[in-house]
């Protein structure tokens, strides 16, 4: 039943990939329906895992032996738990309502089936990274979904910039996967055993600084995937994808799948050193608050919300960091929906302007385009924190914990959301408000002219409206108003339990309205700054050259990699060639010699192999005389 | 007369025997320095036989001699033979197994 | 300084002449004659070490058979062959003289010893079995059988084995005399052929002989010479007269 999840969606892909140009007709419908009925189990299993109890929930399904050499085994096992579902619910409901979304958006596009084909792929994918039950097979889903990234990235096949951009995910994203075959290597050779009960029950035992490199190696596979500092920069080039992939790929699923990670590998964290936390949380703020700084002075539409992505993953790992599991999955959840609505409804704005990015080209869209308009303004409204929308309880939640942990950090926390807020107010009222602006620079734009921008078919409103519904609700989950309103942490508690930090004695619970004042202060701050800015005019914008090239990382990067690097890597080939190469060609050689010197004794002729023999006996005859053998 | 001179002999003419198979190329005249090579062996034997008192060293003479014969016939068959299809008894000949 | 001793000098001195002389001859003729020379002396030596027997049988089967057998076949594969006696193996000289010293050394170091004299003598022996030659016969038929019919066994096998060696094979039955006959004088040519050459200006293989008419006679030329181009011109009888 566990394996149905997965096989619906792959079904689907391979029937629209082999089939070719048959299915274009009715391709797309399959897709939704795959994702749709992977949703509907999905749903069914949830209220299963509901009525059961606590002990009973986390299910198995071990399908066949998939490895089996000595002592390397690995299963091609299925567990369900209160966390995977949590996540299959996330990915096939989120996913779903794009794929509805898209049958809209990419109602003009000739490639349509490919495009539902790799999406059906990609879901796949990530239900197998999700739903595996050994590190291994996560590892196949978490390379599936990279490849799935790269083939969405780059699906406008004939723009180099997009085919660039791919390579690029795929490349990034490797450097990371380092680090996830690292940690499997490691977990194989301390404990024999790579599944998830195999390493946590091991885990206790064995030593810490093995355990806190495991650590450190998954982190470095989770900052891959989930475009943490230094590993960012693919994120930003990965918005050259259609929009529904930027919403479901870079928004709500792939890139959370560092923080599941990062939560099954809870145990891991717990056993290892005090610092292995402490540099998570350090990274994940330091690429929140850097991710904001460069959000500020972006003009493209989607950039803003992927460097906003990249903020509110950095939010993420600072909460693991701080052992806040709860509520970095709370904050993930959430993220899911006001991220994907805000990409969605950025689609929305571009599907109207005519394929339109530049947000310095918009403006006044709030008349002609209502519906979006009022959908993108929730999703304004959670992820600025302003309650009682659902972005506010899991940002203060994760804020909660910061401050017991670290108070620096909390400032750092502080600061990002206050630019949070800044930079989204800034691309509301640039997009929605203020004069309209499309038709100044008509006559560059294309062939367009004087166009009037149009609100989009219902196919593609439906979901906006359901994604703003759930980013009002959504904060149900886990209410901080008191313990019995806290169901998120009650369904997880079985696997977060003991990895999360208690800090139910501290200043900061106690004072826990204190803190939730300061956030909501702290948004309404940002919030004004950005109106005075952009609404009123009252101060200039300031939107410096260094944010806008995103501190010149990628720039440096090519620099240092050209120069330094690539001397490095020539070195290393030279190394290889003439040392490596040398050793193996010069034994070869060496032997070669000898034979060539000792082959000369072959003569040919009888008289001089009887010489030797003659010789020979002459002396075998002496040793045995003279040592009184014979 | 001290018997170990015919031991000397015998050692004497089994290295002339030697040099013989060594240095000469043409393969009848190094046979019959192994034909020398046993005559020296026989009187060895013969010399010792005498000196000890026995008459086994004779008989094993004896039998040495047979074989000897007995080889020489086929061996110089096989010379002939080689002759004929080579037209040449030089055993310098057969020096194609070489590096 | 007894008989015994001169002869041994002597002999002993000529058999290893005959050895060294047999090592350095050019020709192979003379080499088997100094063999067989040195094979005498051995046999004199034998009859000098109470073993008339082993001396007899010495020049009858050695100097006698095997000797004349080599001469036999030295005659059949070429008197003339001589080797030269330059060496073409490099090292060869040198690791055949070290070989000899180095043995030469070893053995006289070690075996110059081994015997004690005074020599027993075999007359003891002889006496056990009633005379040198029934002692002989008691231990070839007697302790020795086996080692005998082995070696009897031997000699036939290589009887057999020289025989199948040296066999030439015919490819045609041989033909009789009466078929000879027959061929000569019913076939086109009773006389017996000329001779090449016979009356021409040379006698070289390749030149026709000249008929009486001053005519060629192309069978007078061995078979492979009778093809065009290959004749010389021969000199007519005219011709050669003047």
């Amino acid at each position: 039943m566990i394996a149905a999840l997965i096989g619906l969606p792959l079904l689907g892909a391979t029937v629209l990939l082999l089939g070719g140009r048959r299915t274009n007709a009715w391709g797309h419908f399959l897709a939704v329906a795959m994702s749709a009925a992977s949703f509907v189990l999905g749903a069914f299993l949830f209220i299963q895992m509901v009525g059961k109890s606590e002990e009973e929930r986390e299910v198995g399904q071990h399908l066949f032996d998939w490895i089996s050499v000595g002592a390397f085994q690995i299963p091609f096992g299925l567990h369900l738990d209160q966390l995977s579902i949590v996540f299959v619910l996330l990915i096939t409901g989120v996913g779903t309502l794009i794929h509805i979304y898209s049958i809209g958006y990419m109602e003009h596009d000739p490639n349509r089936r490919r495009f539902f084909a790799y999406l059906n792929l990609f879901v796949a994918a990530m239900l197998l990274l999700v739903l595996a039950d050994n590190y291994f097979l996560l590892y196949v889903g978490w390379e599936g979904v990279g490849l799935a990234s790269y083939l969405l990235i780059s699906f406008y096949q004939q723009k180099p910039s997009a085919a660039t951009a791919g390579k690029k995910a795929f490349i990034v994203n490797r450097v990371g996967d380092v680090g996830l075959s690292l940690a499997i290597m490691l977990m194989f050779v301390t404990f024999g055993t790579v599944t998830f009960e195999g390493v946590d029950a091991a885990v206790a035992s064995g030593s810490s600084s093995t355990v806190t490199w495991i650590g450190l190696a998954l982190l470095l596979a989770a900052c891959g995937k989930s475009a943490q500092f230094p590993l960012q920069s693919w994120l930003l080039d990965a918005m050259e994808g259609p929009t529904p992939v930027s919403a479901l790929i870079h928004a709500a699923t792939m890139v959370t799948s560092g923080v599941f990670l990062m939560t099954r590998m809870s145990p891991v964290l717990h056993a290892s050193y005090e610092f292995a936390p402490t540099i998570i949380a350090v990274v994940g703020a330091a690429t929140a608050l850097y991710a904001a700084t460069v959000a500020v002075a972006q003009n493209d539409i989607k950039k803003v919300l992927a460097y906003s992505t990249v903020s509110q993953l950095g939010y993420m790992f600072l909460a693991i960091g701080s052992g806040a599991y709860v509520a970095a999955i709370f904050h993930m959840i959430t993220h899911a929906f006001f991220k994907a609505l805000l990409f969605l409804g950025s689609g929305s704005v571009i599907h109207g302007m005519h394929h339109e990015q530049d947000m310095r080209r918009m403006g006044a869209l709030r008349k002609l385009m209502p519906v979006t308009a009022i959908t993108f303004i929730i999703g304004w409204l959670a992820i600025a924190g302003v309650p009682p929308f659902a972005g506010f309880w899991s940002k203060d939640e994760i804020l909660l914990y910061v401050y017991a942990n670290n108070r620096f950090l909390y400032v750092v926390g502080l600061v990002t959301a206050l630019l949070t807020a800044y930079y989204m107010t800034r691309q509301v009222i640039m997009v929605f408000y203020g004069k309209a602006k499309w038709n100044d620079h008509a006559s560059d734009h294309g062939a367009h002219g004087d166009f009037t921008p149009h609100e989009s078919p219902k196919i593609m409103l439906f979901p906006l409206v359901v994604l703003a519904f759930l980013s009002v609700v959504g904060g149900a989950m886990q209410l901080p108003f008191t313990k019995k309103l806290h169901f998120l942490e009650h369904w997880l508690a079985p696997i977060t339990e003991e990895s999360e930090a208690h800090i139910g004695e501290t200043w900061a619970y106690h004072n826990k309205y204190i803190l939730l004042g300061v956030a909501v202060v702290v948004a309404t701050v940002g919030i004004l700054a950005a109106f005075a800015v952009y609404a009123k005019g009252k101060f200039k914008a300031i939107e410096p050259k260094v944010l806008e090239q995103a501190w010149y990382y990628d720039a440096g990067a090519s620099k240092l990699v050209g120069g330094p690097g690539a001397a490095l890597f020539n070195g290393i080939a030279w190394v290889d060639a003439h040392i490596v190469d040398g050793a193996v060609n010069g034994t070869a050689t060496l032997v070669r010699n000898i034979g060539g010197t000792v082959r000369k004794a072959q003569t040919g002729f009888v008289r001089s192999y009887a010489a030797l023999m003659a010789i020979g006996f002459v002396a075998v005859l002496a040793w045995f005389i003279y040592r009184g053998v014979a | 007369m001290n018997p170990n001179n015919y031991l000397i002999l015998a050692a004497i003419l089994f290295t002339i025997g030697v040099y013989g198979v060594l240095v000469r190329r043409n393969a009848i005249i190094v046979f019959m320095s192994v034909e020398l090579m046993l005559n020296a062996a026989n009187l060895a034997f013969v010399a010792a036989a005498r000196n000890t008192g026995t008459l086994d060293g004779l008989v094993v003479a004896f039998f040495v001699m047979v074989v000897a014969a007995a080889e020489v016939v086929v061996g110089l068959a096989i010379i002939v033979t080689i002759f004929r299809t080579r037209r040449s008894a030089s055993i310098d000949e057969a020096s194609l197994m070489k590096y | 300084m007894n008989g015994e001793s001169v002869v041994f000098w002597v002999s002993g001195t000529f058999a290893v002449a005959g050895a060294l002389g047999m090592v350095v001859s050019k020709k192979a003729v003379h080499s088997a004659l100094w063999v067989a020379f040195a094979m005498i002396n051995i046999a004199v030596l034998y009859f000098t070490l109470e073993a008339p027997f082993l001396g007899t049988t010495q020049i009858i089967v050695y100097t006698g058979a095997v000797m004349m057998l080599f001469l036999f076949v030295l005659m059949i594969v070429g008197v003339d062959s001589s080797d030269s006696l330059l060496e073409t193996i490099k090292g060869q000289r040198l690791l055949a003289a070290l070989f000899a010293l180095t043995f030469g050394g070893v053995v006289v170091a070690s075996i110059a010893s081994t015997l004690a004299s005074p020599s027993a003598g075999l007359a003891i022996a002889n006496a056990g079995y009633g005379g040198h030659l029934q002692a002989i016969a008691f231990l070839v038929f007697g302790q020795y059988l086996f080692a005998f019919e082995v070696l009897s066994a031997l000699l036939i096998t290589a009887a057999l084995g020289a025989m199948v060696l040296a066999h030439n094979e015919r490819w045609a039955p041989r033909k009789t005399q009466d078929q000879l006959q027959r061929e000569r004088t019913m076939g086109n040519h009773v006389t017996p052929l000329p001779a090449p050459g016979v009356m021409a200006r040379n006698n070289s293989v390749d030149t026709p002989a000249l008929l009486p008419d001053g005519s060629t006679s192309i069978e007078s030329l061995p078979n492979a010479f009778r093809g065009e181009g290959k004749v010389a011109k021969p000199n007519s009888i005219e011709e050669a007269g003047k």
